[in-house]
């Protein structure tokens, strides 16, 4: 016989058993009466599928656990706990346990919105600097004189790159 | 500007002009961002996020937008304050419960306000009276590109804006409409309409109370997924349930109207005769008597311009401004009172009913 449906939050047999169709993909979640209760699952308009999906996304053991984030020490039973997340570096760290999660959660698992652009060349000038840098102590190491003062330019136009535009003082009248 | 000439001066939504359509009472689209390597805020320890407030505070502030903005920590505020901005949509529950190193700045219009340290670092809000999605999305989108400016948001090519949350991922973006849809409710559709909207990936909240005890009429239809699809796209995908949900209203109120009439016009006359003549009234029942006064505005039944008045008593009418009202501390029962005489008041000054039926557009 087959064994009956756990719980999707907390492993008890589970008695309520939903189905819902969001993005035209079939969700099933099977709940405790507890949970179902909890969850408010009793009220139509109130409810919501995924903060659900979320923890039960979570349920069979992903192979991130274990994993701790280098940047900010979260860890993968901290998400459990919370439900969020403790850095955005976390993304990188706990990627194998995101992935399968977006499936679900979204339309898609691939951003075609909004670019901060500004932000992303900020950074990529930032990156060449530290590049740059990087070239003009070792240029002046070996001696390459000729190297560093190019260097030593390209470095004065990264530079002036970041100069924000002439601003004006701002009062607050 | 300070907290308490914020609260005093009118706003977007408390003074909004008359919408054409007048369905849809407002339009609202938060988006969530996060500085780059900086932890989020429910991960963050208390002096991280002291710096991450100042910093954002700072920026924010500066930017065009918020001009004259209020732009205050959220322990500087008192509870009756931080209600009324909870009321008026301008912080959320959650950050008004917050205790150090979270804040707000709110425009002086009260359109834009920027939650800082919520659940994300930053919650960038537009708000605008009526049915006005694209316009919503063009001032929050130049808003955040002057944060940009400013700030280095956490973002990857592939998840797009990094959220504390990955239901927010993506565009980080949660547009949404406040809908007025009484015929529905009356007609026992609201269920069946939650359940394909549902489907269609969006969500349906009751605004004033929990769940289904929508007091007031008035739902909230947000998206619900943010990754896989652009803002513009959400936006149009939103848009057209709105449109849908409008005609569907508008059915029922014709098979409202030529069903049984009498039943119609016996709800909106009581309801005014109760708002001109009670002297206890809880919030919910008021937001249910107004209700029924902006379906008779609807009807013509009262005249075009009167759906502004009550627009402003659904903010009105709610605890904490009607405690702010009295200026004093009030037990339930008072506040009670106090909000059938601000009612009392209104609705003597009330156009009268005219219940000879107008052909609806
Ligand atoms: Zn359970
Ligand atoms: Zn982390």
């Amino acid at each position: 016989m087959a064994s009956p449906l756990k719980c999707d939050l907390c492993s008890k047999p589970a008695t309520v058993h939903l189905t819902q169709i969001v993005n035209n993909k079939v969700h099933k979640v099977d709940l405790c009466e507890e949970c179902a209760q909890a969850k408010g699952i009793t009220d139509p308009n109130g409810f919501s599928l995924a903060d659900l999906l979320l923890k039960a996304s979570l349920n069979p053991e992903v192979p991130a656990a274990g994993l701790r984030c280098e940047h900010c020490g979260f860890t993968q039973n901290d998400f459990k706990k919370h439900g969020r997340f403790g850095c955005p570096q976390c993304y990188e760290t706990f990627r194998s346990m995101v992935e399968p999660m977006l499936d679900n959660m979204h339309k898609g698992t691939k951003h075609t919105g909004k670019v901060p652009q500004k932000a992303l060349d900020r950074q990529s000038l930032y990156d060449r600097l530290t590049q740059l840098e990087t070239n003009l102590d070792e240029a002046i190491k070996s001696e390459r004189y000729e190297d560093a003062a190019r260097y030593r330019d390209e470095i004065h136009q990264v530079k002036q790159a970041f100069e924000p535009k002439s601003q004006q003082p701002t009062h607050d009248d | 500007m300070t907290i308490e000439s914020l609260l005093a001066s009118q706003s977007e939504l408390t003074d909004s002009a008359t919408s054409k359509c007048a369905i849809v009472l407002m339009t609202r689209i938060r988006l969530a961002r996060n500085l780059a390597n900086t932890p989020f805020p429910g991960w963050a320890r208390p002096a991280q996020r002291e710096s991450i407030l100042e910093i954002c505070r700072e920026a924010v502030g500066n930017v065009p937008q918020m001009k004259r903005s209020v732009n205050v920590g959220i322990a500087e505020l008192t509870d009756l304050q931080k209600q009324i901005l909870v009321e008026r949509h301008l912080i959320s529950r959650e950050l008004s419960g917050a205790k150090s190193g979270s804040g707000v700045v709110i425009s002086k219009d009260q359109a834009f306000s920027v939650m800082v340290n919520e659940e994300d670092h930053l919650r960038i809000q537009v708000l605008r009276a009526g049915f006005q999605l694209k316009k919503t999305w063009n001032a929050i989108n130049d808003l955040d590109s002057e944060l940009e400016e400013k700030l280095d948001f956490a973002f990857s090519p592939t998840l797009g804006y990094l959220t504390a949350c990955p239901t927010n991922l993506g565009t980080g973006m949660r547009a949404s409409a406040m809908m007025h849809l009484p015929a529905l409710v009356i007609s026992n559709q609201m269920e069946k309409v939650v359940r394909a909207v549902n489907q269609l990936g969006m969500v349906v909240r009751g605004l004033f109370g929990e769940g289904s005890d929508a007091s007031g009429s008035i739902f909230q239809i947000s998206n619900q997924t943010t990754l896989g699809e652009s803002e513009e796209e959400i936006i149009r995908r939103l848009g057209s349930v709105l449109n849908s949900i409008v005609e569907h209203e508008l059915n029922a109120r014709q098979r409202l109207v030529e069903g049984d009439s009498a039943k119609l016009f016996d709800k909106i006359g009581r309801a005014y005769g109760i708002l001109q003549n009670s002297h206890l009234l809880s919030s919910s029942e008021a937001m249910n008597l107004l209700s029924l006064l902006r379906l008779g505005v609807d009807l013509g039944v009262f005249p075009d311009d009167s759906r502004s008045v009550i627009d402003r008593l659904f903010i009105e009418a709610q605890p904490g401004h009607i405690l702010h009202l009295s200026k004093q501390e009030l037990e339930s029962n008072q506040r009670d009172m106090v909000r059938a005489e601000r009612l009392r008041v209104e609705f003597g000054a009330f156009a009268k009913p005219n219940f000879t039926l107008r052909p609806q557009s």
